[in-house]
């Protein structure tokens, strides 16, 4: 039984099995609930001594944000993260399921460090297993023993192996400022700062993307993971206390009314009392 | 020849046309058009719809105000689709001494425009009474002619930037194919907003009250990081400055692009 350790094995062709399920019932007035979209802007960079990811923390229901902090930026392994845009659910148990896969994969292979591509080949492989139906845009990052690798997948299971990458509904306001302040051989700070600005620029021009700033730095056998980076939404700070004084509401008359519990308690005395447990075998 | 009431407006000849009076009841009348009895219209309207689709057409303008005056930029390609047909399209215009537009959409609108807009202009020159044309004031006739076009299903299907120096002080404003207008400090149409407006809004912040030169380095920014990424755009584009001196409509000039991360990227 070599399935309890290796991967399982994944079925060729397309599981649609839901899908006609799911047409019937919309028909009949189920419809499947609406998917959290998380609307965002996510960004990777390659940088002298590893990756650094970045991500905004707003999650929307078509124009309703549904969540002001959520987390973006997933843990693959401890070499690898991968940032999630697209419909929240579908990033959030991609990334658990390629996870638990890729812990599976470095026991089976006695490795330490799992290479980056090997994330990218699950992730994409389940992708397109799925054509397009899981929708999940991926931002992947890691250092392993060839070095920093960065690649941006997409929800119909292409990838693009790139230095500097952006997805989401924020991703052209987020590419404009890679595009104008991108060189190669960064620094780590000159990284983060600019990973930050590239997600503010989501953030103040992308109505899908917002509140804070998310980063983390991968680099060879250490990883920081920074929530929040920068909280550039604060909301406002009240400059008066808002409570009533007590004496606002007159008091016209007051009435106690003591509130008696009876309580029977039952206490079983003699060998038969105590149950020991059972713990042969 | 008698004229008879309920019957049909076709000519009578002579005497009584009785058996053509059955036959063309309730039909054709010359020179109006004809509903066939079985064919349902399709949409009630009488009149053929005439919202149409560009064709050929231009790309982003971008516009920013600088400390005593404005610049509007745009590539000089007039695209056919798909196709990179017209390399060498003015999209940027002179109006008078102190007011330039800068257009995108189609070509072939905005050549009509052109025509009127030289038109009044040339009015103003014949009439010879002192005044010239301001720039708020051709922006909001450009508005509501936009406005109007748009009510009566046939727009102009243009993105004008109008820009220049009212009373001495720097004004840019936009308006759109339905007549939508603003004004701000800094103005992007087409994907220029999605692109070029971060970076213009985040140059303008950190640096409200920028000279010439550096808000033409920012403008080339842009244009340089629109090339890489509108894939209907161009290298080659014209800048036209308004300063209180003047109008100026530059050359054609080339955008300063960057490719050496190609040799950074390899398989997928």
């Amino acid at each position: 039984m070599a399935s309890v350790l290796l991967a399982e094995n994944q079925e060729p062709g397309f599981s649609f099995e839901n899908c006609r399920r799911n047409a019937f019932l919309a028909k009949k007035g189920n419809a499947l609930p609406k998917a959290t979209k998380t609307g965002t802007t996510i960004v990777g960079i390659i940088f002298k001594d590893g990756v650094i990811l970045g991500a905004d923390t707003r999650a929307t229901e078509d124009t309703i944000v549904s969540d002001k902090n959520c987390s973006k930026i997933h843990y693959l392994a401890k070499n690898m993260y991968c940032c999630g845009a697209g419909t929240a659910a579908d990033t959030e148990v991609t990334t658990q399921m390629i996870c638990s896969q890729l812990e599976l994969h470095r026991l089976s292979t006695n490795r330490d460090i799992v290479p980056v591509v090997t994330a990218c080949k699950f992730l994409k492989q389940m992708l397109f297993r799925y054509q397009g139906h899981i929708g999940a845009a991926l931002v992947l990052g890691g250092v392993d023993n060839t070095g920093p690798h960065l690649y941006s997948i997409h929800p119909h299971g292409s990838s693009d192996k790139l230095p500097y990458t952006t997805m989401g509904s924020g991703s052209l306001a987020a590419m404009a400022v890679f595009e104008a302040g991108w060189k190669p051989e960064l620094t780590e700070e000159e990284g983060k700062l600019l990973v930050r600005n590239a997600i503010a620029a989501g953030i103040f021009n992308d109505l899908g993307s917002g509140s804070n700033i998310d980063v983390c730095v991968i680099r060879r056998g250490s990883v920081d993971y920074i929530r929040p980076y920068e909280t550039a939404n604060l909301k406002g700070e009240k400059q008066m206390s808002y409570n009533f004084k007590k004496g606002t509401t007159a008091v016209l008359d007051v009435k106690t009314v003591p509130i008696i519990i009876e309580d029977v308690v039952v206490h079983h005395t003699g060998e038969s009392a105590v149950e020991s447990m059972d713990t042969s075998s | 020849m008698t004229k008879r009431v309920n019957t049909t407006k076709m000519a009578q000849f002579g005497s009584d046309a009785f058996a053509a009076k059955s036959f063309w009841h309730n039909g054709p009348a010359p020179g109006a058009s004809y509903n066939f009895p079985n064919m349902r219209s399709s949409s009630g309207e009488e009149e053929m719809q005439r919202s149409q689709t560009p064709i050929t057409t231009g790309t982003s303008v971008l516009g920013l105000k600088f400390d005593n005056g404005v610049i509007i930029c745009a590539d000089t390609l007039g695209s056919y689709g798909s196709l990179a047909r017209f390399r060498d399209c003015q999209r940027v215009m002179k109006v008078n001494n102190n007011i330039a537009v800068g257009v995108g959409g189609d070509y072939a609108d905005f050549q009509y425009l052109k025509r009127v807009i030289d038109q009044k202009i040339m009015d103003e020159h014949i009439a010879d009474d002192g005044f010239a044309l301001k720039p708020k004031a051709l922006y909001t006739w450009l508005t509501r002619v936009m406005y109007n076009r748009r009510n009566k299903f046939d727009p102009l299907w243009n993105n004008y930037v109008v820009g220049g120096m009212q009373e001495g002080v720097p004004f840019l404003g936009a308006v759109d194919l339905r007549g939508m207008a603003y004004q701000d400090r800094h103005i992007a149409t087409g994907y220029g907003s999605y692109i070029a407006l971060p970076l213009l809004r985040d140059a303008a912040d950190k640096n409200p009250n920028m000279s010439l030169q550096q808000a033409k380095e920012i403008m080339e920014k842009c244009l340089e990081v629109l090339y890489y990424r509108d894939a209907r755009s161009f290298p080659k584009y014209q800048m036209a400055i308004v300063t209180a001196e003047g109008v100026t409509v530059s050359d054609v000039l080339e955008v300063k692009s960057n490719w050496e991360v190609a040799h950074m990227i390899s398989g997928f």
